[in-house]
């Protein structure tokens, strides 16, 4: 069994859900990032969804497009990010980590290769975000061969019928967009959320992440009832961006606390 | 022979194109493709089209023998598609025409789009206003600055141009913004992508929509010469024209078919937008797997072309595929060997043309001198250059 999924049971038995900060590698400076992982996990992470940067981030608002321009500007490849989480293994052999990023940079190293190095930095989860299951059935094996987690995104616009063909290629847990739009935009409609993470759980009985719209810890506090994973992405992004790093570490420490407290 | 029939039903052209977006995306191309197979071949739809395309467009553009720029050049007889008689001036806006058309069936009262040189955001804009659309264009803050005539047309058909901070701040980057647009406003929002690009059934649609410029060219030559041409070429950035000559023609294996990109100042200085002559690695960006300008890690290099319109990192999934399997030919010229067909065919032709369709220009003259006089080349002349005579007349060192 996968790290996600036996936290995902552990928290289950304390009736707590899951808790998945965002944060882009290498943002704002490449050698910060393993403390930030630790920090995270430090104030309340469960697991940690760590970016690849990208130079076109299509599904991005303007406060990720901004963290993957910082990243770049430091010139952050996959081979960074496989370092930065080796490194993190070092410390923390049990919190799960999860990659999120875009074909193109997968693609430029290969397939295989991108997985072997995975599995060699012990990754635990993937989020491709511009590969709809169909467009990469290999991948999805080469992953499930090697036990790492593929995560699809699920919107609310998916007709059932295709929510089921993503519940067939998905592992560890089912991310749940929960507004139509970029990471980081407008208000989110919780009934609406309500409804079709009901319409979900009759279909699986994988667990249930929701995010793109967690904006404060009232949201999550929301998101929380109807959920069993919570990612919060942009306004992490956004606490990195307003701060130095002198106060960096103390700032997201302290927004993660917040938001630990309203989701127990 | 089988008869070419790309792409397959899920988009794919061999390993190239398909639909590489976020899943929030999906559903709306599923409405997409749903409602273009409905009215592909549509009699009522189709009659709509052609009725537009002759009255508000002016087709069919004719074609012209540029007999004293051929002789000029010395060798084949060079003739010339123009596409820059069209209203508007470029090819650009039988596509949008189409687009259009789809938008106000589906009772979408909003419309996107991405530019570049301004051509496809300046015909994106004519049609909703005639339609009664609102309309939302992004451009890169570069191309605003490139390309500021066009900006202003923009502004007097009544859209709003929203300049595109993010990136390198060209087309690459308002196809980003356009994007995420779509997928924030995805109930009352068409968005009309210009080019042969974006994820299926966009290449295919596009294609298929501007494909009326090969057709009417297979009759008029026959018309005119009695035979079809040795030779088609056109420009490609990301080669909606070149597409929509070439795809009448890909049956016709006796025509050669000449893609022509864009150098800028030189292959050999990284400094280009032809990620086909330089045999860029695949990837996969806005929506299809595809030739793709980028670096070792996976990230898009800044491309440049003295044309706006042809500075793109990719190219259109189908040319990658007629690539492969050799149907087409892709070769490269620089700024200034377009620079200087372009001033050639300002003098000789009293044409002006595009900077883009220039680009086509300068390898037809290069080609035209190793072929025989009775030999045909025909290039599509996708626009017409008013809009660049800023850039023109700025590296002349002229100011206007």
């Amino acid at each position: 069994m996968s790290r996600i999924t036996n936290i995902f049971k552990a928290l289950k038995e304390k009736n707590k859900k899951a808790l998945i900060p965002y944060i882009t590698a290498g943002d704002p400076h490449p050698d910060l990032t393993v403390s930030m992982m630790h920090a995270l996990v430090e104030a309340g992470a469960d697991m940690i969804e760590l970016g690849i940067p990208f130079s076109d981030p299509m599904a991005d608002g303007p406060i990720i497009q901004r963290a993957s321009e910082r990243a770049l500007a430091h010139h952050v490849s996959l081979s960074h990010v496989f370092k930065m989480v080796k490194i993190f293994r070092e410390k923390d052999a049990q919190t799960p980590i999860i990659l999120m990023g875009y074909a193109n940079p997968i693609e430029a190293i290969g397939a295989e290769a991108f997985v072997e190095r995975a599995k060699a930095s012990d990754v635990d989860g993937i989020i491709t975000v511009d590969y709809p299951p169909e467009e990469c059935m290999q991948f999805t094996s080469l992953l499930k061969e090697k036990n790492i987690n593929s995560i699809f995104l699920l919107s609310p616009t998916t007709e059932l019928d295709r929510v089921k063909l993503i519940i067939e290629q998905t592992s560890g847990f089912l991310y749940y967009v929960s507004l139509k739009g970029v990471t980081g935009a407008a208000n989110i409609d919780i009934e609406q959320v309500k409804s079709r993470v009901a319409m979900i759980r009759k279909l699986t009985n994988l667990p249930i992440g929701v995010g793109f719209g967690v904006k404060d810890a009232a949201t999550a506090k929301e998101v929380a009832k109807i959920s069993d994973a919570i990612v919060v992405g942009s306004r992490i992004v956004q606490e990195i961006e307003n701060s130095n790093k002198d106060n960096l570490i103390i700032n997201i420490s302290k927004l993660m606390k917040e938001l630990r407290q309203a989701v127990n | 022979m089988q008869p070419y029939d790309m792409p397959d039903e899920k988009g794919h052209f061999g390993q190239f194109g398909g639909v590489f977006v976020a899943e929030t995306l999906i559903e709306a191309l599923d409405e997409l493709r749903a409602i273009y197979e409905k009215y592909r071949h549509d009699p009522d739809f189709l009659a709509e089209f052609h009725h537009d395309l002759k009255y508000f467009v002016g087709r069919p553009s004719p074609i012209y023998h540029a007999k004293r720029w051929s002789d000029r050049v010395g060798g084949a007889q060079i003739y010339l598609k123009r596409e820059d008689l069209n209203h508007t001036g470029a090819h650009k806006v039988n596509n949008t025409v189409g687009q259009a058309l789809l938008a106000k069936r589906m009772g979408k009262p909003r419309i996107i789009a991405e530019t570049g040189a301004g051509q496809h955001g300046v015909a994106t804009a004519t049609i909703s206003a005639r339609l009664g659309l609102e309309c939302v264009v992004y451009m890169g803050s570069e191309d605003v600055k490139r390309q500021a005539p066009n900006v202003y047309r923009m502004k007097l058909l009544g859209a709003t141009v929203v300049p595109v901070e993010s990136g390198s701040k060209t087309l690459k980057d308002a196809l980003n913004e356009a994007m995420r647009d779509w997928v924030t406003n995805i109930s009352t929002t068409f968005y009309i992508i210009g080019t042969v690009a974006g994820p299926h059934p966009y290449p295919m649609m596009v294609r298929d929509f501007n494909s009326v410029v090969g057709v009417e060219c297979k009759s008029q030559m026959n018309e005119m010469l009695g035979r079809q041409p040795d030779v088609v070429m056109a420009c490609v950035g990301g080669g909606s024209n070149a597409m929509g000559i070439f795809y009448p023609y890909i049956d016709l294996p006796q025509v050669r078919l000449i893609g022509v990109e864009a150098a800028g100042y030189g292959i050999e200085t990284g400094k280009h937008a032809a990620p086909l002559t330089a045999n860029s690695p695949i990837g996969v960006l806005h929506g299809n797997r595809t030739y793709l300008m980028q670096n070792a890690e996976g990230q898009i290099i800044e491309t440049h072309s003295i044309s706006a319109g042809l500075d793109y990192p990719g190219v259109g999934p189908e040319h990658a595929w007629l690539k492969d399997i050799k149907r087409a030919e892709y070769v490269a010229v620089t700024d200034i060997e377009a620079l200087e067909a372009f001033h050639n065919l300002c003098r000789t032709e009293g044409i002006i043309p595009a900077l883009e369709s220039s680009h086509a220009l300068a390898y037809a003259e290069k080609l035209a001198k190793t072929m025989k006089p009775d030999q045909v080349i025909l290039v599509n002349l996708s626009g017409r250059g008013d809009k660049d005579i800023n850039t023109v007349a700025k590296i002349s060192n002229i100011n206007l």
